[in-house]
Order: structure tokens, then sequence, then C-alpha cells
């Protein structure tokens, strides 16, 4: 049950979308949003919708599953849409009672579903077609400017990296934990809310109390390898600009520009 | 032959607690295979952790290949003379991909990238992982994710290997593979190997074995001399290989008079058909 999850889901592929480098589709979904927030108007939406099913072509991967990724939101964009239907100033469209639901309110809500939608399987295409540890990577080389005024960047990639690796680990010992839990009777299954938050505790105690000691083990592994922070560290992989990236970029920023066109001109 | 690692006079106890190791002076001379045995509480692994200074002592001197262990600005060199590779094999894993921890010491060493990919591919190849260079570490079995550990301590190009007890959280196919990579790395590279460990089957295998008992040395030899001291290790909470076991009760109880330097199966098989042949 717990091996399904998967922390930003990654499909391995060899599209152009798989191969462009991560700091190029970092940058790339960064000026996605960007976009998608300064247009607001329905042919603007269209291109950038056409230009998400240009990549999700691209990248091989089947809609079913990048549809699937939205459910979890299904909830988030229901409650944004509803909110702005009921509290948009305008001309009436009809009023039930206390609440009036305005033209302008259902323009909004819909602008709104529409842009968080594309907002999400834009920002998902790059986990699905990004390693995670290559998306890491990226983000420590991009950011490493910041680094002249002190962010820890360093830092953050290295923990975030080391998030990644022990995920595996630990999902496989909270198996093993609830395992021996069930098999001294535990109940993880029945009960409401609060009897069942109670049944976590005998499995969050023992994964807490392992994962400092893994923590503790680790860092001195670590230390044993020389590791002394970011200062004079070199990498073996090294990111280098490809055809990918050329062909990724300049499809993307044509149909990011012809949205931006279209609103302003529209 | 110079002694790369040597211990003078060495004394350690925990800020709060007893002595964990009392007064040790040995030296390991550069190409040994060293075991070192005993049991739980011995002080064997607080014995491995000063030859990497990741403890330090409480009283006497440590050297690794002549450098004091005390001497913070020589630590990394210490290290990279001295790798040491854990009991754990999943709390030792930096990356999540094989080849990427392998290549994280030499990333902490700033060596320049190829140089990186030429020792991270020999290393690999050393202990038999170069098909796993791009698997996934969590995906690997016990013995595995041990002989990738190793690769990442060798790709530093170590003199000296420690191992505090690799093989006790694998199966037996993982301890073989293990022990495999471990006598190789000795034999054909020349690499001295401090192996701690409390099987008797992997001590067997070492040049020179010490056993520990109360942080102190109690026996220091060739295994032959030490095994057959059955005696002595059964008072201290260690079981004598099987083989010896065997010739050892037979002797108690039927007087024998068995030659007791049996390290292999055959050798104990040959012993025993001699006996046997004599009597009959």
């Amino acid at each position: 049950m717990l091996r399904d999850i998967t922390l930003g889901q990654y499909f391995p592929g060899k599209s152009i979308a798989h191969r462009a480098d991560p700091r190029t589709k970092i940058v790339l979904v960064m000026l996605f949003i960007f976009t998608l927030f300064f247009v607001r108007s329905w042919p603007s939406y269209g291109i950038m919708a056409l230009y998400l099913a240009v990549v999700i072509a691209n990248s091989k991967i089947a809609p079913k599953l990048i549809f699937r990724g939205l459910k979890p939101l299904i909830v988030i964009i229901a409650f944004t849409g509803i909110f702005n239907l009921f509290y948009t100033p305008g001309r009436e469209l009809m009023s039930l009672g206390p609440v009036t639901v305005t033209w302008e309110g259902v323009e909004t809500a819909l602008f709104l579903i529409v842009r968080i939608v594309l907002l999400v399987i834009g920002s998902s295409m790059l986990t699905y077609t990004t390693a995670p540890i290559d998306l890491t990577d990226g983000l420590e080389r991009l950011l490493s400017p910041l680094r002249r005024v002190r962010v820890p960047v360093h830092e953050l990639a290295m923990m975030m990296s080391i998030a990644l690796r022990f995920i595996p680990t630990l999902v496989e010992e909270t198996e093993k934990i609830m395992n021996a839990q069930k098999a001294r009777g535990a109940d993880f299954e029945s009960g409401n809310l609060i009897q069942r938050g109670k049944a976590l505790v005998p499995i969050l105690v023992p994964l807490f109390v392992s994962s400092f000691r893994r923590a503790e083990e680790l860092a001195t592994a670590m230390e044993c390898r020389l590791y002394h922070g970011g200062e004079g560290r070199t990498r073996m992989r090294q990111l280098k600009l490809t055809g990918a990236d050329a062909a990724a970029a300049a499809v993307s920023l044509v149909m990011f520009a012809a949205a931006a066109a279209v609103h302003l001109l529209g | 032959m110079s002694d790369i690692l040597q211990a003078r006079d060495l004394s350690f106890h925990y800020t709060d607690g007893a002595d964990v190791l009392r007064g040790i002076t040995r030296s390991i001379p550069e190409g040994q295979f060293c075991a070192v045995l005993g049991h739980n509480g011995s002080g064997k692994s607080t014995l491995a952790k000063h030859f990497n200074a990741i403890l330090l002592p409480s009283g006497g001197t440590v050297y690794v290949d002549g450098m004091d262990t005390r001497d913070e600005e020589k630590l990394l060199d210490i290290r990279s003379t001295a790798g040491m590779v854990f009991q754990n094999p999943d709390n030792q894993l930096v990356a999540s991909i094989v080849e990427d921890d392998v290549a994280f010491a030499l990333e902490n060493m700033g060596v320049p990238p190829r140089e990186i990919r030429r020792r991270v591919d020999e290393a690999l190849r050393a202990v038999g992982m170069a098909r796993y260079a791009r698997h996934s570490a969590a995906k690997l079995s016990g013995g595995q994710k041990q002989r990738v550990a190793i690769a990442g301590v060798i790709a530093m190009q170590p003199r000296c290997i420690i191992l505090d007890e690799p093989t006790a959280m694998l199966d037996p196919q993982g301890r073989r593979e293990v022990m495999h990579v471990i006598r190789t790395l000795n034999r054909e590279r020349g690499i001295t190997v401090v192996l701690i460990t409390h099987h008797m089957d992997e001590a067997v295998q070492a040049d020179r074995c010490i056993v520990l008992s109360h942080g102190q040395v109690l026996l220091d030899g060739a295994p032959r001399e030490i095994f057959t001291q059955a005696d002595i290790l059964r008072d201290n909470g260690l079981a004598p290989p099987q083989t010896i076991e065997i010739l050892h009760l037979l002797n108690e109880r039927e007087h024998a008079g068995l030659e007791l330097g049996a390290l292999t199966v055959q050798e104990c098989a040959d012993i025993l058909s001699g006996y046997l042949e004599g009597t009959a």
C-alpha cells in the first residue's frame, strides 16, 4: 500500500521533454506560470492549453495519468470556483435569498478554474519528466548565485537529495513496523478518525526514534567520506545544454509570447 | 613494511561511563589483513572508530600513516588514508543512484569531474557492481549495498580500509559477496584491511587476528594460533570455528590427541579421516 506513494512521480522516457536540462525546464515552468497569471482571455488560455497538449504528446505520458494527478485537487478547485461565483460584484444573473450570482462571477470562476488546472498540469509535467535527483541538481545550480547573499543553497539541495534517498528506506521501515504491530493485534482500519489517529502513535514513535539513529549514522558516514560542506566541492555529473534545450525553449517561448500578444491585443 | 596504523597505550572512556579501551598498544603493518574479534562490549568497534578519527583517545595516541589523529588539520588526510565501512548498509549510502553515491567522497575532495568518472567506474568494477551503476540504491540487496559502500570508500584510493562488522546485517549470500570483495582488495591491491567481526569463519581468512576482551588485547596472532586456544575463546564469550570445536571436543572426551589447527572444512576432514583410519 505504502509502496505506491512516490514524491513527485517520475515517468522515465527519452523525449525532448525528458532530455532537456532540468535548469531549462525549471525556468520554462516559471515562465509558464508567469504567463498564465499575466494573460486573462479565452484565446490566450487556448494557446496555453495547446502548449500543454504539445508537451504531453511529446513526453508520451498517458493523458489519463496526468488527469489522475488533478483528482486530489478537485475540492480546492471547486471551492475557489464557488467562492468567486458568489463574491464578485457585477450584473446580476440570479439570486437566491441573500446570495447573488453575477455574470462577472461566473466568468471569474471559470477563468480561475482553467488557470488552476493549467497551472497544476504544467508544473506536474516538470516532475513527470524529470528525475527527482536531476531536479535538486538543477535547483542547486540555478540558485547558486544566491550563495553570495548567504542563502545556504548547497545545504538545502543536499537536504532535499538525502530526503529523496531515504523515502524508500523509511517507507519499507514503516511497513515493517505496521506489520509488527498488526501481528500484535493492532487495528489501523476501523474506528473513527480519533481512534485511527491514536492507532498511528505506535507506528510513528519507533519510526521517529529510528530516523534519528539513521540520521546520526549517516552524518558519521558522510564525515568519513570527507564531507565538509559545499566549499571546494566538485560534481561528477555536469549539466550541459543541448539541442533538446534549444528546441524546448524555442517552442515554449513562441507559445508564451503568442498567448501574451493575444491577451494584449484582444 | 611500515606500520600504517598504530595505537600507543590507547585508552578511551565516554564522559559518563566506564573505560571502553584500556591501554592498547598494537601496530598494523601496511598490506596486512587483520581481523579484530571480541564479544559485545569488548571495545572492538570503539577501537575501529579510533583509526578513522571518529573518536579521539582519552589517553595515549593513535597514528594513521604517521599522522596523529588528534591533529585536526590532518583530518581529511587521515580519513582518505583509512576509509571506513559501517555495519548498516542503508545508513551509509548518501545518494539515490549507485554511481552518485560512489562519487560522493571524490566530489567532497574536489576531484575534477572527468577524473571522478574514471575512478567511480574503476571502483564499481573492483567490487563487481559496474552493471548497477545507474541503478537505484534502494532496490539493491544488502550485500550489493555493502559492496557499493565499499566502492565509495575505495574510490578515495585509501591505503587502508576499516570495516566495522560489515556483514552483521547480511544474509549468507551477501556475506560471501562482501568477504570475497574484501579478500580481493587486500590481495590484488595490497590495501590494508582491518575487519571488525564476530564471525569466526570470516576471521579465519585473515593474516592475523586480534582478540579483544574488556578493552584489552587478549590474544594476537595468526588465526591458527588463536583458534586452537578454544578454552580461552570460550571463556571470553567467543565460539571457536566449528571445525576446531569438533576436534577440541573429541580431544576432551576421547583423549584423541588430535591436532587442532583446522581452519577449513577440508583440513578438519583430513584430520578426522586420519584419526579414523588410525583407530580402525
